[in-house]
Protein backbone atom coordinates (compact mmCIF):
# COMPACT_ATOMS: atom_id res chain seq x y z
CA UNK A 1 0.00 0.00 0.00
CA UNK A 2 2.37 2.25 1.04
CA UNK A 3 4.64 1.58 -1.25
CA UNK A 4 1.64 2.24 -4.24
CA UNK A 5 1.22 5.46 -2.30
CA UNK A 6 4.20 6.76 -3.15
CA UNK A 7 4.64 5.28 -7.07
CA UNK A 8 1.96 7.48 -8.50
CA UNK A 9 4.36 10.62 -7.20
CA UNK A 10 7.35 9.60 -8.26
CA UNK A 11 6.31 8.35 -11.59
CA UNK A 12 4.05 11.75 -11.96
CA UNK A 13 7.92 13.30 -11.28
CA UNK A 14 9.51 11.23 -13.78
CA UNK A 15 6.89 11.96 -16.35
CA UNK A 16 7.10 15.94 -15.49
CA UNK A 17 10.77 15.45 -15.65
CA UNK A 18 10.82 13.57 -18.95
CA UNK A 19 8.98 15.77 -20.57
CA UNK A 20 10.55 19.12 -19.25
CA UNK A 21 14.30 17.58 -21.07
CA UNK A 22 12.46 16.68 -23.90
CA UNK A 23 10.77 20.31 -24.15
CA UNK A 24 14.23 21.81 -23.58
CA UNK A 25 15.96 19.82 -25.63
CA UNK A 26 13.21 21.04 -28.65
CA UNK A 27 13.50 24.83 -27.03
CA UNK A 28 17.25 23.93 -27.44
CA UNK A 29 16.90 22.53 -31.10
CA UNK A 30 15.65 26.24 -32.38
CA UNK A 31 18.40 28.04 -29.92
CA UNK A 32 21.07 25.65 -29.40
CA UNK A 33 23.77 27.97 -28.51
CA UNK A 34 24.48 28.49 -24.52
CA UNK A 35 25.61 32.20 -23.81
CA UNK A 36 29.67 31.77 -24.30
CA UNK A 37 30.75 33.75 -20.91
CA UNK A 38 34.14 34.72 -22.71
CA UNK A 39 33.51 35.25 -26.54
CA UNK A 40 36.60 36.84 -27.08
CA UNK A 41 34.14 37.81 -30.17
CA UNK A 42 34.97 41.36 -30.98
CA UNK A 43 37.46 42.69 -33.76
CA UNK A 44 41.62 42.44 -33.17
CA UNK A 45 42.53 46.00 -31.83
CA UNK A 46 39.22 47.38 -30.88
CA UNK A 47 39.80 46.05 -26.74
CA UNK A 48 42.67 49.44 -27.27
CA UNK A 49 45.81 48.87 -24.72
CA UNK A 50 46.17 49.52 -20.97
CA UNK A 51 47.02 53.25 -20.89
CA UNK A 52 48.79 54.65 -17.96
CA UNK A 53 45.93 54.33 -15.34
CA UNK A 54 45.01 51.26 -16.33
CA UNK A 55 41.66 52.17 -18.55
CA UNK A 56 41.07 50.72 -22.03
CA UNK A 57 42.55 53.24 -24.60
CA UNK A 58 46.09 54.46 -25.62
CA UNK A 59 48.98 54.66 -23.55
CA UNK A 60 48.36 58.36 -22.03
CA UNK A 61 44.37 58.66 -22.40
CA UNK A 62 42.07 56.58 -21.91
CA UNK A 63 39.37 56.19 -24.62
CA UNK A 64 35.56 54.80 -25.59
CA UNK A 65 36.16 51.36 -25.56
CA UNK A 66 35.50 48.76 -23.15
CA UNK A 67 38.65 46.60 -22.70
CA UNK A 68 38.61 43.24 -23.46
CA UNK A 69 37.47 41.47 -26.64
CA UNK A 70 33.65 40.79 -24.64
CA UNK A 71 30.74 41.50 -26.98
CA UNK A 72 27.55 42.84 -25.53
CA UNK A 73 26.91 39.03 -24.75
CA UNK A 74 29.82 37.99 -23.10
CA UNK A 75 32.81 39.35 -20.54
CA UNK A 76 36.01 41.03 -21.54
CA UNK A 77 39.43 41.39 -19.56
CA UNK A 78 42.87 42.42 -19.11
CA UNK A 79 45.91 42.31 -16.51
CA UNK A 80 48.87 44.66 -17.95
CA UNK A 81 52.32 45.47 -17.04
CA UNK A 82 53.63 48.81 -18.20
CA UNK A 83 57.68 50.11 -17.53
CA UNK A 84 58.11 53.93 -18.35
CA UNK A 85 62.32 55.16 -18.16
CA UNK A 86 63.16 58.11 -17.82
CA UNK A 87 66.19 59.81 -17.26
CA UNK A 88 66.08 60.88 -13.78
CA UNK A 89 62.93 58.69 -12.98
CA UNK A 90 61.21 55.61 -13.44
CA UNK A 91 57.46 54.65 -13.45
CA UNK A 92 55.98 51.04 -13.39
CA UNK A 93 52.08 49.89 -13.56
CA UNK A 94 49.98 46.89 -13.23
CA UNK A 95 46.86 46.10 -12.91
CA UNK A 96 43.81 44.39 -13.95
CA UNK A 97 40.50 45.10 -16.05
CA UNK A 98 37.43 43.78 -16.71
CA UNK A 99 34.85 44.08 -19.37
CA UNK A 100 31.23 43.76 -18.60
CA UNK A 101 28.55 43.72 -21.83
CA UNK A 102 30.87 46.20 -23.98
CA UNK A 103 29.18 48.74 -21.25
CA UNK A 104 30.61 48.94 -18.00
CA UNK A 105 34.66 48.25 -17.44
CA UNK A 106 36.21 48.58 -13.88
CA UNK A 107 39.96 48.61 -13.04
CA UNK A 108 42.41 48.65 -10.51
CA UNK A 109 45.96 49.47 -11.03
CA UNK A 110 49.28 50.09 -9.03
CA UNK A 111 51.65 52.70 -10.32
CA UNK A 112 55.00 52.68 -8.95
CA UNK A 113 56.96 55.98 -9.59
CA UNK A 114 60.98 55.06 -8.81
CA UNK A 115 63.51 58.42 -7.76
CA UNK A 116 65.59 55.64 -8.81
CA UNK A 117 69.17 57.89 -8.77
CA UNK A 118 67.88 61.15 -8.14
CA UNK A 119 66.13 60.59 -5.05
CA UNK A 120 69.06 62.51 -2.97
CA UNK A 121 68.30 65.40 -5.18
CA UNK A 122 65.35 66.07 -3.72
CA UNK A 123 66.33 65.58 -0.19
CA UNK A 124 64.89 61.77 0.02
CA UNK A 125 66.78 58.29 -0.42
CA UNK A 126 67.72 56.56 -3.47
CA UNK A 127 65.31 54.56 -4.66
CA UNK A 128 62.31 56.44 -3.10
CA UNK A 129 59.46 55.28 -4.59
CA UNK A 130 55.88 56.46 -4.18
CA UNK A 131 52.90 54.27 -5.00
CA UNK A 132 49.23 55.29 -6.38
CA UNK A 133 46.61 52.62 -6.46
CA UNK A 134 44.31 53.67 -8.97
CA UNK A 135 40.48 51.99 -9.15
CA UNK A 136 38.50 53.01 -12.38
CA UNK A 137 35.08 52.64 -13.93
CA UNK A 138 33.99 53.43 -17.53
CA UNK A 139 30.90 53.43 -18.99
CA UNK A 140 29.71 53.17 -22.73
CA UNK A 141 26.74 55.67 -23.26
CA UNK A 142 26.34 55.45 -27.21
CA UNK A 143 27.97 54.84 -30.17
CA UNK A 144 30.19 51.99 -31.74
CA UNK A 145 33.28 52.17 -32.77
CA UNK A 146 33.14 49.66 -35.71
CA UNK A 147 29.04 49.46 -36.78
CA UNK A 148 28.36 52.78 -36.58
CA UNK A 149 30.67 53.63 -39.84
CA UNK A 150 27.62 55.49 -41.68
CA UNK A 151 27.31 57.91 -38.84
CA UNK A 152 29.87 60.43 -37.76
CA UNK A 153 28.79 59.84 -33.97
CA UNK A 154 31.76 58.90 -32.10
CA UNK A 155 31.28 56.08 -29.50
CA UNK A 156 31.05 57.91 -26.39
CA UNK A 157 31.84 56.73 -22.71
CA UNK A 158 32.28 58.52 -19.34
CA UNK A 159 34.51 56.95 -16.22
CA UNK A 160 36.05 58.45 -13.08
CA UNK A 161 39.48 57.32 -11.37
CA UNK A 162 40.07 57.12 -8.00
CA UNK A 163 43.47 58.11 -7.02
CA UNK A 164 44.81 57.24 -3.67
CA UNK A 165 49.17 57.83 -2.96
CA UNK A 166 50.75 56.10 -0.23
CA UNK A 167 52.85 58.92 0.49
CA UNK A 168 50.52 61.48 2.15
CA UNK A 169 52.97 63.32 4.53
CA UNK A 170 55.57 63.90 1.71
CA UNK A 171 53.05 64.97 -0.94
CA UNK A 172 51.77 67.50 1.45
CA UNK A 173 55.25 68.61 2.41
CA UNK A 174 55.96 69.54 -1.64
CA UNK A 175 52.67 71.49 -1.53
CA UNK A 176 49.97 69.31 -2.69
CA UNK A 177 46.48 69.70 -0.56
CA UNK A 178 45.75 65.87 -0.51
CA UNK A 179 46.93 62.53 -0.82
CA UNK A 180 43.77 61.33 -2.92
CA UNK A 181 41.44 62.73 -5.94
CA UNK A 182 39.16 61.81 -8.33
CA UNK A 183 39.00 62.49 -12.12
CA UNK A 184 36.09 62.65 -14.21
CA UNK A 185 36.17 62.35 -18.02
CA UNK A 186 34.34 61.94 -21.06
CA UNK A 187 36.13 59.69 -23.96
CA UNK A 188 34.72 60.10 -27.74
CA UNK A 189 36.79 57.79 -30.10
CA UNK A 190 35.90 57.59 -33.44
CA UNK A 191 36.82 54.73 -35.89
CA UNK A 192 36.94 55.88 -39.52
CA UNK A 193 37.12 52.29 -40.72
CA UNK A 194 37.79 53.52 -44.77
CA UNK A 195 40.25 55.61 -43.71
CA UNK A 196 41.67 53.38 -41.26
CA UNK A 197 42.26 55.80 -39.06
CA UNK A 198 41.31 56.09 -35.32
CA UNK A 199 40.96 59.41 -33.32
CA UNK A 200 40.04 59.93 -29.82
CA UNK A 201 39.36 62.92 -27.87
CA UNK A 202 39.11 63.27 -24.25
CA UNK A 203 38.21 65.58 -21.73
CA UNK A 204 39.21 65.43 -17.83
CA UNK A 205 38.29 67.08 -14.48
CA UNK A 206 41.26 66.28 -12.56
CA UNK A 207 43.76 68.15 -9.47
CA UNK A 208 46.27 65.31 -10.00
CA UNK A 209 49.58 66.94 -9.78
CA UNK A 210 51.69 64.08 -12.53
CA UNK A 211 48.58 61.77 -12.52
CA UNK A 212 48.51 61.93 -8.78
CA UNK A 213 52.00 60.33 -8.07
CA UNK A 214 52.85 64.16 -6.70
CA UNK A 215 49.02 64.23 -4.55
CA UNK A 216 46.50 66.05 -5.77
CA UNK A 217 45.68 70.12 -5.76
CA UNK A 218 48.31 72.35 -4.25
CA UNK A 219 49.45 75.65 -3.05
CA UNK A 220 49.23 77.21 -6.70
CA UNK A 221 45.76 75.99 -7.61
CA UNK A 222 43.73 73.81 -5.53
CA UNK A 223 40.60 73.59 -7.88
CA UNK A 224 39.51 71.17 -10.45
CA UNK A 225 41.32 71.66 -13.86
CA UNK A 226 39.81 70.63 -17.46
CA UNK A 227 42.54 68.78 -19.52
CA UNK A 228 42.16 67.72 -22.87
CA UNK A 229 44.07 64.35 -24.03
CA UNK A 230 44.15 63.65 -28.07
CA UNK A 231 44.89 60.19 -29.49
CA UNK A 232 45.09 59.92 -33.44
CA UNK A 233 45.98 56.07 -34.42
CA UNK A 234 46.82 54.47 -37.98
CA UNK A 235 45.98 50.86 -38.51
CA UNK A 236 48.70 49.65 -40.59
CA UNK A 237 47.39 45.70 -40.50
CA UNK A 238 45.15 44.43 -38.68
CA UNK A 239 47.34 43.27 -35.79
CA UNK A 240 49.74 46.88 -35.87
CA UNK A 241 48.34 50.45 -35.45
CA UNK A 242 50.51 53.65 -34.96
CA UNK A 243 50.17 56.68 -33.90
CA UNK A 244 50.36 60.17 -31.21
CA UNK A 245 49.08 61.49 -28.45
CA UNK A 246 48.91 64.51 -26.21
CA UNK A 247 47.72 65.18 -22.97
CA UNK A 248 47.50 68.00 -20.64
CA UNK A 249 47.82 68.27 -17.23
CA UNK A 250 47.20 70.84 -14.38
CA UNK A 251 49.93 72.52 -12.60
CA UNK A 252 49.12 73.17 -9.25
CA UNK A 253 52.50 72.76 -7.23
CA UNK A 254 54.45 75.85 -6.91
CA UNK A 255 57.87 73.56 -6.17
CA UNK A 256 57.95 72.65 -9.68
CA UNK A 257 56.46 73.32 -12.51
CA UNK A 258 54.30 70.06 -14.30
CA UNK A 259 54.20 69.80 -18.07
CA UNK A 260 51.75 68.17 -20.86
CA UNK A 261 52.85 64.85 -22.13
CA UNK A 262 53.05 63.03 -25.34
CA UNK A 263 54.07 59.99 -27.19
CA UNK A 264 54.36 58.25 -30.38
CA UNK A 265 53.34 54.66 -29.91
CA UNK A 266 53.12 51.42 -32.03
CA UNK A 267 50.70 48.78 -30.84
CA UNK A 268 51.10 45.15 -31.40
CA UNK A 269 48.70 43.11 -30.86
CA UNK A 270 49.75 39.54 -31.21
CA UNK A 271 46.04 37.79 -30.83
CA UNK A 272 43.24 38.44 -28.80
CA UNK A 273 45.20 37.47 -25.99
CA UNK A 274 48.60 39.48 -26.09
CA UNK A 275 49.51 43.15 -27.22
CA UNK A 276 52.75 45.12 -26.49
CA UNK A 277 52.88 48.66 -27.18
CA UNK A 278 55.98 50.29 -27.40
CA UNK A 279 56.25 54.24 -27.55
CA UNK A 280 58.45 56.94 -26.91
CA UNK A 281 57.31 59.63 -24.07
CA UNK A 282 57.76 62.89 -23.55
CA UNK A 283 56.42 63.72 -19.72
CA UNK A 284 58.14 66.99 -19.69
CA UNK A 285 59.33 68.27 -16.20
CA UNK A 286 58.76 66.49 -13.12
CA UNK A 287 59.89 67.50 -10.05
CA UNK A 288 62.65 69.83 -10.98
CA UNK A 289 64.03 67.56 -13.27
CA UNK A 290 63.43 68.81 -16.95
CA UNK A 291 63.13 66.65 -19.88
CA UNK A 292 61.63 63.51 -18.37
CA UNK A 293 61.78 61.41 -21.78
CA UNK A 294 62.02 57.76 -22.82
CA UNK A 295 60.79 54.31 -23.48
CA UNK A 296 57.58 53.02 -22.55
CA UNK A 297 56.75 49.53 -22.60
CA UNK A 298 53.23 47.92 -21.85
CA UNK A 299 53.02 44.46 -22.49
CA UNK A 300 48.66 43.16 -22.31
CA UNK A 301 47.05 39.54 -21.83
CA UNK A 302 43.39 38.75 -21.98
CA UNK A 303 40.36 37.74 -23.85
CA UNK B 1 51.19 83.37 -27.40
CA UNK B 2 48.10 81.04 -25.57
CA UNK B 3 46.20 80.43 -28.82
CA UNK B 4 49.50 78.56 -29.97
CA UNK B 5 50.20 76.81 -26.59
CA UNK B 6 50.96 72.88 -27.18
CA UNK B 7 47.07 71.96 -26.13
CA UNK B 8 45.62 74.03 -28.20
CA UNK B 9 47.50 72.73 -30.79
CA UNK B 10 47.01 69.70 -30.16
CA UNK B 11 42.94 69.96 -29.83
CA UNK B 12 43.37 71.57 -33.68
CA UNK B 13 45.18 68.59 -34.64
CA UNK B 14 42.88 65.89 -33.25
CA UNK B 15 39.97 68.12 -34.89
CA UNK B 16 42.06 68.64 -37.92
CA UNK B 17 42.09 64.62 -38.43
CA UNK B 18 39.03 64.12 -37.46
CA UNK B 19 37.64 66.48 -40.43
CA UNK B 20 40.13 65.45 -42.91
CA UNK B 21 38.38 61.93 -42.41
CA UNK B 22 35.09 62.36 -42.51
CA UNK B 23 35.49 64.61 -45.53
CA UNK B 24 37.55 62.20 -47.63
CA UNK B 25 34.70 59.72 -46.27
CA UNK B 26 32.64 61.39 -48.22
CA UNK B 27 34.37 62.21 -51.25
CA UNK B 28 33.47 59.62 -54.45
CA UNK B 29 36.21 57.65 -55.32
CA UNK B 30 35.60 57.36 -59.60
CA UNK B 31 38.67 55.91 -60.82
CA UNK B 32 39.52 54.34 -58.57
CA UNK B 33 36.93 51.84 -57.28
CA UNK B 34 36.96 50.00 -54.25
CA UNK B 35 35.45 47.06 -57.13
CA UNK B 36 38.74 47.57 -59.31
CA UNK B 37 40.42 47.31 -55.73
CA UNK B 38 39.29 43.81 -55.09
CA UNK B 39 40.39 42.23 -58.55
CA UNK B 40 37.25 43.03 -60.43
CA UNK B 41 34.55 40.59 -61.52
CA UNK B 42 37.22 37.10 -60.98
CA UNK B 43 38.47 39.26 -57.75
CA UNK B 44 35.33 39.46 -56.36
CA UNK B 45 34.29 35.60 -57.67
CA UNK B 46 37.73 34.15 -55.56
CA UNK B 47 37.00 36.32 -52.37
CA UNK B 48 33.43 35.35 -52.25
CA UNK B 49 34.51 31.64 -52.93
CA UNK B 50 37.10 31.31 -50.32
CA UNK B 51 34.56 33.98 -47.90
CA UNK B 52 32.16 31.03 -48.50
CA UNK B 53 34.16 28.19 -47.72
CA UNK B 54 35.94 29.87 -44.59
CA UNK B 55 31.73 30.18 -42.91
CA UNK B 56 31.36 27.01 -43.89
CA UNK B 57 33.90 25.97 -42.24
CA UNK B 58 33.88 27.98 -38.88
CA UNK B 59 31.99 25.88 -35.91
CA UNK B 60 31.28 29.48 -34.13
CA UNK B 61 28.40 30.50 -37.58
CA UNK B 62 28.40 27.42 -40.08
CA UNK B 63 25.22 25.96 -38.42
CA UNK B 64 23.45 29.42 -39.42
CA UNK B 65 24.27 28.93 -42.93
CA UNK B 66 21.99 25.37 -42.67
CA UNK B 67 19.00 25.89 -43.93
CA UNK B 68 20.58 28.35 -46.85
CA UNK B 69 21.15 27.39 -50.52
CA UNK B 70 24.82 28.01 -50.80
CA UNK B 71 24.64 28.96 -54.72
CA UNK B 72 22.06 31.72 -54.22
CA UNK B 73 23.73 32.55 -51.35
CA UNK B 74 27.34 33.00 -53.71
CA UNK B 75 26.18 34.30 -56.15
CA UNK B 76 23.80 37.12 -54.08
CA UNK B 77 27.12 37.92 -52.50
CA UNK B 78 28.96 38.35 -55.04
CA UNK B 79 26.42 41.03 -56.75
CA UNK B 80 26.42 42.53 -53.21
CA UNK B 81 30.11 43.39 -52.76
CA UNK B 82 30.29 44.05 -56.62
CA UNK B 83 27.58 47.06 -56.06
CA UNK B 84 28.98 47.98 -53.06
CA UNK B 85 32.66 48.86 -54.61
CA UNK B 86 30.86 50.89 -57.42
CA UNK B 87 30.97 47.85 -59.79
CA UNK B 88 29.05 47.00 -62.90
CA UNK B 89 26.62 45.04 -60.67
CA UNK B 90 23.52 45.63 -58.76
CA UNK B 91 22.04 43.81 -55.84
CA UNK B 92 19.29 41.87 -56.47
CA UNK B 93 18.57 39.97 -53.29
CA UNK B 94 16.22 40.33 -50.60
CA UNK B 95 17.16 43.07 -47.49
CA UNK B 96 19.46 42.37 -44.94
CA UNK B 97 16.54 42.10 -42.67
CA UNK B 98 14.66 39.56 -44.46
CA UNK B 99 17.59 37.74 -45.49
CA UNK B 100 18.83 37.53 -41.57
CA UNK B 101 15.09 37.68 -39.63
CA UNK B 102 14.55 34.46 -37.73
CA UNK B 103 18.78 33.43 -37.26
CA UNK B 104 18.86 35.16 -33.93
CA UNK B 105 22.40 36.31 -35.01
CA UNK B 106 24.44 37.97 -32.21
CA UNK B 107 27.26 40.62 -32.78
CA UNK B 108 29.52 37.65 -32.08
CA UNK B 109 28.21 35.81 -35.22
CA UNK B 110 28.69 38.94 -37.30
CA UNK B 111 31.80 39.63 -36.30
CA UNK B 112 33.09 35.78 -36.78
CA UNK B 113 31.53 36.78 -40.12
CA UNK B 114 34.07 40.02 -40.94
CA UNK B 115 36.84 37.77 -39.36
CA UNK B 116 36.40 35.02 -42.05
CA UNK B 117 35.66 37.72 -45.07
CA UNK B 118 39.32 39.27 -44.10
CA UNK B 119 40.93 35.81 -44.12
CA UNK B 120 39.58 35.49 -47.84
CA UNK B 121 40.45 39.22 -48.52
CA UNK B 122 44.35 38.09 -47.39
CA UNK B 123 44.12 34.95 -49.39
CA UNK B 124 43.64 37.16 -52.40
CA UNK B 125 46.37 39.92 -50.97
CA UNK B 126 43.91 42.87 -51.17
CA UNK B 127 45.64 45.60 -49.65
CA UNK B 128 44.58 46.17 -46.15
CA UNK B 129 43.50 49.88 -46.77
CA UNK B 130 40.81 48.71 -49.38
CA UNK B 131 39.49 45.39 -46.96
CA UNK B 132 38.84 48.34 -44.48
CA UNK B 133 36.68 50.56 -47.23
CA UNK B 134 34.79 47.18 -48.13
CA UNK B 135 34.28 46.63 -43.82
CA UNK B 136 33.44 50.18 -43.58
CA UNK B 137 30.80 49.87 -45.90
CA UNK B 138 29.76 46.13 -44.13
CA UNK B 139 29.87 47.24 -40.68
CA UNK B 140 26.62 49.37 -41.09
CA UNK B 141 24.67 46.24 -41.59
CA UNK B 142 25.12 44.76 -38.21
CA UNK B 143 21.74 46.71 -37.02
CA UNK B 144 20.09 44.75 -39.77
CA UNK B 145 21.38 41.61 -39.55
CA UNK B 146 22.00 40.86 -35.44
CA UNK B 147 18.73 40.75 -33.96
CA UNK B 148 19.74 39.46 -30.51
Amino acid sequence: MANRALMFPLALILAVAVSLTQASTAFAKEKPRPRDWADSARLLATSGVSQIEGAAGGGLAPWAVITGYGTRDSLGGNVHGTYVRLPDFSLRSGGIALGLFNRLELSYTRQTFDTTETGPKLGLPSNYTFNQDIYGAKLRVIGDLVYGQDSLLPQISVGVQYKKNNRTALVRALGATSDHGTDFYVSATKLFLAQSLLVNATVRETKANQFGLLGFGGDKKNSYSTEFEGSVALLLSRNLAVGAEYRTKPDNLSFAKEDDAYDIFAAWFINKNLSATLAYVHLGAIARQSKQRGVYISLQAGF
Amino acid sequence: MKFLSPPTLALALTLGAFLAASMSATTARAADTLYADLGGKQGVATIVEDATANFLADPRIKDTLSESNMDRFKAKLTEQICALGSGPCTYTGHTMAATHRGLHLKNSDFNALIEDLQDALDKSNVPFAAQNRLLALLAPMQKDVVTR
